[in-house]
């Protein structure tokens, strides 16, 4: 199908909005009625037509939007995008894989010619055509990872691997769940995870270490995780929490059900080719409360879950505060019937909601 | 008493060591306030005779003590910026082998431990220990400014002026832990401060 790109903004008047065709497709990040932290990690080998899972680098309505709104982020603070000098390599890495799985994924909106080192590159969504020699810094307007991740929807840190280890050594990082490239350039696996809670004692770090370090060309692998945001706003990074932090403190129960998103990032995981460093593109989803209950299941599935969720994990992922008002909003959609397993809507085998007041 | 016990903490938070003598035809010791004290309670006649020893006061009295270790170089310097022009020329001299003991307060140790590693030397080749004040180098998220010896929680970013809660993470890159806007979801909501260990 041919992709309508919305015009859209993801901050001041949010007019971000998810067609009815982008809300069957989201990736609801809950396969059970309760959540707790696991290394969930399955091959990104395709998925579902018209699933994010299809394609190695999803493109999806939002996609022109997303890359405006990116550009506004590091035009106010470049240090988003922040690559140690031994990880260039690794970025023509980055870009060659991404050009060439978008022009053979999507070939109807990209289009890459190679010609020896002579490459040519055809965007057409965002309107360019440049021709650029391979591996020649000067012949691009950025270093090679800041030129294609201008042009990728989602968060990406490409992590060096020495010494059985990963290193967050370069990164583009303009719509993270409350995390610093900034601070966290130069750390290790351990390291950068630091503040996540639990999870350390639940050895679930090791074992994810142990899984990535393992990654193999041409074998990549992808992880669903999750959070909660106040209006669809992308940025939501530490450097500016100062000023949109106060937004969280604006819901009432009458605007929580287009106000309140569900923020789901799809985590793929690539190994590159020539410096066998890892790429992590971390792919951020957004859905409104209200979007999220046309479909019966996951109203019923995100009530539970939701009120399940241990204490610290609601602070750790910051909405302790609103937990309560979700609540209330949320259980107007579960009847108390069972859900079948698994993430997708079900739209026709899943029962409608059954009125509470019948 | 000068030595702290710090109360265990996230992975991203430096552990610090006890020093101890190594052998080796090179030392290097930079001590800063109490922790000139870590540098008496190793040192011998044979080790100091290979050692440059840089103090760094910071209103202590140890000058005196430390200068009867008949050190091979001793160097005083009123502060950590001050000596660091000189540290790095020691370091550019360097060659494997060379034993570094740093001991002090994090945020020295902290950033003498970056300009170490950047000339190469391997991290086995560093000790540390605490000593003196529990005071912390802080970077501000926001603004990306460093504020030195911070004692309490939450402070006032000595750059842009917001007052930030000190977070356990922390970066070798910048030998800084992290300090985020404390109201921002209540704005002049500001906790009284009181000793990050308190």
């Amino acid at each position: 199908m041919t992709i309508q790109f919305n015009d859209e903004t993801f901050r001041d008047d949010y007019t971000f909005n998810n067609s009815e065709w982008a809300i069957k497709r989201f990736p609801f990040p809950f396969h059970e009625d309760s959540y707790m932290y696991s290394v969930n990690m399955e091959q990104h080998r395709g998925g579902p037509e018209g699933s994010v899972y299809e394609m190695r680098f999803d493109v999806d309505e939002h996609y022109v939007s997303e890359m405006k709104d990116r550009a506004m982020v590091l035009d106010q603070d470049p240090l988003r995008c922040q690559s140690l000098p031994h990880m260039t390599l690794a970025g023509w890495d980055l870009l060659e894989l991404i050009m060439a799985s978008k022009s053979e994924d999507y070939p109807d909106l990209f289009e890459l010619h190679r010609n020896g080192n002579q490459w040519r590159w055809i965007n057409k969504p965002m309107g360019i055509d440049h021709s650029f020699t391979f591996m020649d810094e000067t012949t691009l307007p950025y270093g090679p990872m800041e030129y294609i991740t201008r042009q990728a929807q989602g968060d990406f840190a490409v992590l060096d691997q020495r010494d059985e280890m990963l290193w967050m050594d370069a990164g583009m990082v303009t719509t993270q769940a409350d995390w610093s490239l900034d601070f966290d350039i130069g750390m290790n696996f351990f390291e950068w995870h630091a503040p996540v809670p639990k999870a350390h004692e639940m050895g679930i770090f090791q074992r994810a270490l142990k899984f990535l370090l393992n990654i193999q060309q041409g074998a990549p692998a992808r992880r669903l995780n999750w959070t909660m945001t106040v209006n669809p706003l992308l940025d939501t990074s530490p450097e500016n929490y100062h000023k949109w932090g106060i937004q969280k403190t604006t819901l009432t129960p009458e605007n929580i059900a287009h106000k309140q998103h569900l923020r789901v990032e799809l985590q793929t995981f690539f190994r590159l080719p020539r410096s066998n460093a890892l790429v992590f593109p971390i792919r951020c989803y957004l859905c409104s409360f209200q979007d999220l209950m046309t479909v019966p299941k996951w109203g019923r599935r995100l009530h539970r879950v939701i009120r399940d969720l241990p204490e610290e994990l609601a602070t750790y992922k910051g909405f302790i505060d609103n937990r309560p008002m979700m609540l209330d909003y949320l259980s107007q959609f579960d009847d108390g019937l069972p859900t079948s397993p698994g993430i997708w809507p079900d739209l026709e085998t899943e029962p409608p909601l059954k009125s509470k007041l019948a | 008493m000068s030595k702290f016990e710090f109360p265990k903490s996230i992975t991203s938070r430096p552990v610090w060591g006890t020093l101890e003598v190594r052998s080796g035809e090179h030392h290097l010791m930079i001590a800063e306030a109490e922790g000139a004290e870590a540098i008496l309670d190793i040192a011998t006649p044979d080790l100091m005779a290979k050692t440059h020893l840089i103090y760094i006061p910071k209103g202590t009295g140890y000058a005196e003590r430390l200068r009867a270790l008949n050190s091979a170089q001793f160097y005083e310097g009123p502060s950590y910026e001050a000596s660091l022009q000189r540290i790095r020329r020691v370091l550019e001299d360097t060659h494997m082998g060379l034993q570094v003991y740093l001991t002090g307060t994090e945020g020295m140790m902290g950033q003498a431990m970056s300009e170490v590693m950047t000339v190469g030397l391997p991290h086995t080749a560093i000790q540390t220990e605490h000593r003196g004040s529990v005071a912390r180098r802080m970077q501000c998220v926001h603004c990306k400014g460093i504020t030195e010896d911070v004692e309490v929680d939450p402070f006032v970013c000595a750059h842009c002026g917001l007052n930030l809660f000190v977070r356990d993470h922390y970066s070798r890159r910048h030998a800084a832990y992290q300090g985020v806007c404390v109201d921002a979801e209540d704005h002049g909501n500001v906790p009284e401060p009181k000793g990050i260990y308190e």
